[in-house]
């Protein structure tokens, strides 16, 4: 009995320390970043443009609608392209496909975002410079080399959701006369929604959180973008440039910049739960 | 003028293949390309020597010694902590508001961008308690990053487990702890086995982290405390700045082979754990 | 057992951490290899991070040297600052363009974001593609106080990239790139234009004809007798300086 209690107290205490240890993060960077947005005012913090740290100035604006219309644009390339190619592998494909084809996403999905960075700054930074224009360091190569990136991902959920789909709703449909398309549209996807709602919002925190591919493409510029082939720097790759060097009042604005982006991922996570609970 | 189901259906499905088409021939160009350029250099003396004149010349030995040591320590600190964590939030708490909110909370600091983690333990590793880029720097941070994501597969492998199980083994008279052990471990074993491959993947690939916390020294690291850079972070390096196309190539080739190796270790250790304990 | 690293401990200190600019790393990694094949127990870890982050982690100790391309400021005067060589910075853009020499006012103006097309500069139109570095390099802050002076900003739109390397990359591959690096980084890829006349080699560095010249340091908060102390002996010594020298750098020993 004496054993059970201690073991008992062992995995409460590694229970304990791993909670603390996530909480020791979430606290640390709220403390070093909260002084600094309060100095500066939320308002100021969030909605100005202008960032020169070490002139005094914290405005992140322009990099939290870069980090917005980067991850966008990596959600419309990925979206669709993503969930046709879960609808075909999921119900169109037979299964020696599907069993070749699980393997290789998840190969894909484990290779480093620096690979896909570099082969996005080899092949398709010269593309964009070439034929669209622009340095090709750009908004739209961020968004193309994002979207790429988190295709892995919402395609095998994606999968997932679709094959935990009971064979007999779509029995049922055949047997009342739909073709497989009509099955697909109007019983099966809508009975893996939430799965792949879930995908998408996975997706979509993935993108938001990048750093290091999208700094070899997108140009790190401190400009508001006009069009989608003008250079961009996202929230991510602002604190990766400065956080070598940054001290004081400079640190703590990234700081705060990470509690944005902190906040950005907790609301992500809880519309996925809220719409999962839905269900 | 309704359009026959079955033809529209033809459309869809043409539409569908092709998008399909489409994304497979970008993701298998990937591969291709870095075979096809990476390979060749994939050769005993790449995999042997260490790399000289910043990396233009020479071998990936010493990064490959530095990515072996760091993800050993991440998931020697990482796993105990996680698999206990999860032992005791499925088996000793009852399902409750409390254990809610700590998975929620696990599940957000699974999500948090990598960089933050990278600012995190500069800040508190290097910087505030003096370790400086170092193994140790870069294996506590990324024991860190790797925590919530082996919590969480270990607590879906364990809870996956039938609850019928249990209940068999108290009625025989087993004490919980031996439960665990005996039944509900072996059962849970190769979804926490999963868990943790998927993390050392994910190791593999990590540079935000380690670029500023393990640093980018080019010698093979001895001790804890010395610096070393990572096969990604190499990687990162020298295709950034052009030090050796061929080499970066390399790298990404064997990084490549690497994850591959280890989808296929976790893979038939899941079919053999399977295989035993169901 | 474990040897604590960076020099932290009092007790053993075979290794030495040196990080900051990336200008310097690749001339301190030629350094350091020379050192460590004559003092086999020695172990010399270079990290780059950019001269500002290489000061910093000397002031903070988490770096036994930093090394910086730029002069010192206010707040860092409290360090001990070690001149190693020369260096200037050279305007680079592709071999392609056919430009070869640019006033300091132009500069200027091109970083200031007021000329924006290769027409302004007798090249057939095209918009300049401008690349800088990041806040904290040492050789953009060497830059602005060459070029930019106290009043004229460096434009938010032009492209930002953390390292030499990654500038050079990059306007090796784009016909319409304008950047800054160090000149020991031109290669055939990249020209070097003439500033105001004069081409950044190696004798005009020394003779003070190029304009655009700064300083390489390492900085320290002390520097105890010991494996530090003789490295940075080395580096100042005829065969250290002569690497620097062969390497494209002028020595600071004269």
């Amino acid at each position: 009995m004496k054993k059970e209690a201690f073991i008992e107290r062992v995995l409460l205490f590694l229970a304990l320390s791993s909670i603390s240890t996530l909480l020791l993060i979430t606290v640390f960077i709220f403390l070093e970043g909260l002084p600094l947005m309060a100095h500066v005012g939320l308002k100021k913090f969030l909605l100005s443009s202008h960032w020169a740290p070490t002139k005094g100035h914290f405005g992140i604006l322009a990099m939290i609608i870069s980090s917005i219309l980067v991850t966008l644009g990596a959600m419309v390339l990925g979206v669709p392209l993503g969930l046709a190619c879960a609808i075909v592998l999921a119900e169109f494909s037979p299964e020696k496909v599907k069993t070749l084809l699980k393997p290789t996403l998840e190969l894909l999905a484990g290779i480093p975002s620096v690979v896909y960075g570099f082969l996005g700054v080899v092949w398709l930074v010269p593309l964009i410079r070439n034929h669209l224009g622009g340095p090709g360091l750009s908004l739209l190569a961020g968004a193309i080399i994002l979207g790429i990136m988190i295709l892995p991902t919402i395609i095998s959920i994606s999968i997932d959701a679709l094959s935990a789909v009971p064979d007999l709703y779509r029995d049922g449909s055949i047997a009342l006369g739909a073709t497989e398309w009509q099955t697909v549209r109007r019983v099966v996807l809508p009975a893996a929604r939430s799965g792949i709602i879930t995908a998408i919002i996975l997706g979509m925190g993935r993108a938001v959180g990048e750093t290091m591919a999208v700094i070899m493409v997108a140009g790190n510029a401190l400009k508001i973008p006009h069009s989608i082939l003008d250079p961009v720097r996202t929230l991510t790759s602002n604190i990766a440039l400065e956080l070598a060097y940054a001290s004081g009042r400079h640190r703590e604005a990234l700081f705060a910049t990470g509690i944005v982006l902190f906040v950005i991922i907790v609301i992500l996570n809880l519309t996925a739960t809220f719409i999962t609970r839905r269900r | 003028m309704r359009l026959d189901p079955r033809i529209f259906q033809v459309f869809v499905k043409a539409g569908l293949w092709l998008l399909t088409g489409f994304t497979l021939l970008i993701l298998v160009f990937i591969i291709v390309t870095i075979s096809i350029k990476g390979l060749p250099q994939v050769t005993p003396s790449f995999l042997l020597q260490e790399p000289h004149d910043m990396g233009r010349t020479g071998g990936i030995f010493s990064t490959i010694v530095a990515t072996a040591y760091i993800t050993l320590l991440a998931i020697l600190l990482a796993s105990p902590l996680g698999v206990g964590s999860a032992i005791y939030l499925t088996e000793y708490t009852r399902e409750g508001w409390i254990t809610r909110i700590i998975r929620f909370g696990a599940e957000c600091l699974a999500g948090v961008p990598s960089i933050i983690l990278g600012l995190f333990g500069f800040v508190l590793f290097v910087m505030k308690l003096g370790f400086g880029w170092s193994i140790l720097s870069g294996g506590l941070s990324l024991a860190i990053m790797l925590l919530p994501i082996i919590i969480r597969t270990s607590e879906e492998a364990i809870k996956a487990v039938p609850p019928e199980y249990r209940l068999v083994c108290f009625s025989l008279g087993l004490s919980k702890w031996q439960t665990i052990t005996r039944i509900v471990l072996p059962c849970a074993l190769p979804g926490i086995t999963t868990g943790i491959m998927l993390s050392v993947g994910r190791s593999l690939g990590e540079t935000a982290v380690l670029l500023f916390t393990a640093g980018a020294a080019l010698r093979t690291p001895v001790s804890l405390f010395d610096s070393g850079r990572t096969m990604a972070v190499h990687f990162y390096i020298l295709a950034r700045e052009g030090i050796s196309m061929p080499n970066a190539y390399g790298t990404a080739a064997i990084l490549m082979i690497s994850i591959l190796l280890i989808n296929v270790v976790a893979y038939s250790l899941m079919q053999r754990l399977m295989k035993r304990y169901t | 057992m474990f040897v604590l690293g960076c020099g932290r401990s009092p007790k053993k200190a075979l290794v030495i951490c040196v990080a900051g600019s990336t200008s310097v790393q690749p001339y301190a990694e030629k350094l350091a290899e020379e050192y460590m094949r004559r003092h086999k127990e020695v172990r010399i870890d270079i990290q780059g991070g950019g001269s500002s982050a290489g000061v910093y982690a000397a002031k903070q100790g988490a770096a036994d040297l930093g090394a910086s391309s730029r002069e010192l400021v206010e707040t860092e005067r409290d360090l001990l600052e070690i001149p190693i060589a020369y260096d200037g910075i050279a305007i680079i853009v592709n071999w392609r363009n056919p430009l070869e020499n640019l006033s300091l006012p132009q500069i200027r103006l091109i970083y200031q974001g007021k000329i924006t097309d290769w027409a302004e500069l007798g090249l057939p139109p095209h918009p300049i593609h401008l690349i800088t570095r990041e806040e904290g390099s040492g050789t953009r802050n060497a830059f602005e106080e060459l070029v930019m002076g106290k009043e004229a900003e460096i434009t938010a739109a032009a492209l930002v990239q953390d390292s030499n390397g990654a500038v050079r990359e990059i306007v090796a591959n784009d016909p319409y790139a304008l950047g800054y690096i160090s000149m020991g980084l031109v290669e055939p890829r990249v020209r070097a234009v003439a500033v105001d006349g004069v081409l950044p080699t190696r004798e005009n560095v020394k003779n003070r004809n190029y304009k655009l010249v700064r300083r390489f340091l390492l900085v320290a908060r002390e520097l105890k007798p010991g494996p530090c102390q003789d490295f940075v002996n080395f580096i100042l010594s005829p065969q250290g300086q002569g690497l620097l020298e062969a390497e494209g750098l002028v020595g600071v020993v004269d």
